[in-house]
């Protein structure tokens, strides 16, 4: 099983090559099981608005998108996190959304450099046991979509669909 | 030099917040730089609420350190090549 997936097509409009907007998702820790399955969910949303997305995460976050999705119905491209921080802040590669799964200050701070080296518009997904202090600790612009999710993920689906970010 | 597993490093904080890190830094270091999210320090772009505080001291340089599910590392290397490179990035603000 390949992990790891080029960039999409470019879709070809009348004579003009029209590059579609693209996504990136930028994966935590998977500890709290809802990342998996909203991920997906937002994956699913986002190519259905004709968004291309694109998921970052370390080995583990990864690999349970993958193992959950064998014949890649929802996912396209997969990176190594690292890799993606590296590519856009060398200028290599950007993306017209990002999305920040955070459920600890780590996820902050991610989400702070998504802020600080892209040109994205930043989106903080943010749930687990400590959202409402991790909510108070977003000081950089962004939309904030939180709710205190931990094993059931619909509270997060709902506030997501609230927002309604494909569309934004 | 490489990645940090490469490195021979020694953990000066772990299982703290980045903001700690940071104020770890620009309490116990007289030598200090602040720096953008995504500058390199050796071969490792900075994960972090801007500003993010390096510290110097002699031929070592202590960063912070982040992984998505280990949080945030402060670390201490002795470099003087990058020790160097850093001092003239610090001079050339």
């Amino acid at each position: 099983m390949n992990l790891y997936q080029k960039e999409g097509p470019i879709i070809l409009s009348g004579d003009t090559a029209v590059k579609p907007a693209t996504a990136l998702l930028v994966l935590g820790c998977p500890q709290v099981p809802v990342q998996t399955s909203i991920a997906l969910y937002l994956i699913f949303r986002l190519k259905k608005a004709g968004i291309v997305p694109v998921v970052a995460g370390n080995k583990a976050a990864n690999t349970l998108l993958v193992i959950a999705d064998p014949d890649r119905h929802y996912l396209g491209e997969v990176m190594d996190l690292d890799r993606a921080v590296a590519q856009i802040s060398e200028k290599k590669r950007d993306f017209d959304r990002c999305f920040v799964f955070i459920h600890n200050d780590a996820g902050i701070s991610y989400a702070a450099t998504m802020g600080a080296i892209s040109k994205a518009k930043l989106f903080t997904l943010i749930y687990g046991e400590h959202e409402e202090d991790l909510v108070k600790q977003v000081d950089f612009p962004c939309t904030t979509i939180a709710a205190k999710a931990v094993h059931n993920p619909l509270p997060l689906k709902k506030a997501i669909d609230e927002v309604a970010p494909w569309a934004a | 030099m490489g990645c940090v597993e490469s490195m021979n490093y020694e953990i000066l904080m772990r299982d703290g917040s980045f903001k700690e890190c940071r104020d770890y830094i620009k309490g116990h270091f007289k030598e200090y730089l602040e720096v953008v999210p995504g500058f390199k320090v050796f071969d490792i772009h900075l994960i972090g609420i801007p500003p993010i505080a390096i510290g110097l001291e002699n031929d070592f340089i202590v960063f912070p350190y982040t992984k998505p599910c280990h949080g945030t590392f402060l670390l201490r290397v002795e470099d003087t090549a990058e020790a160097a490179r850093l001092r003239a990035t610090k001079k050339t603000k």
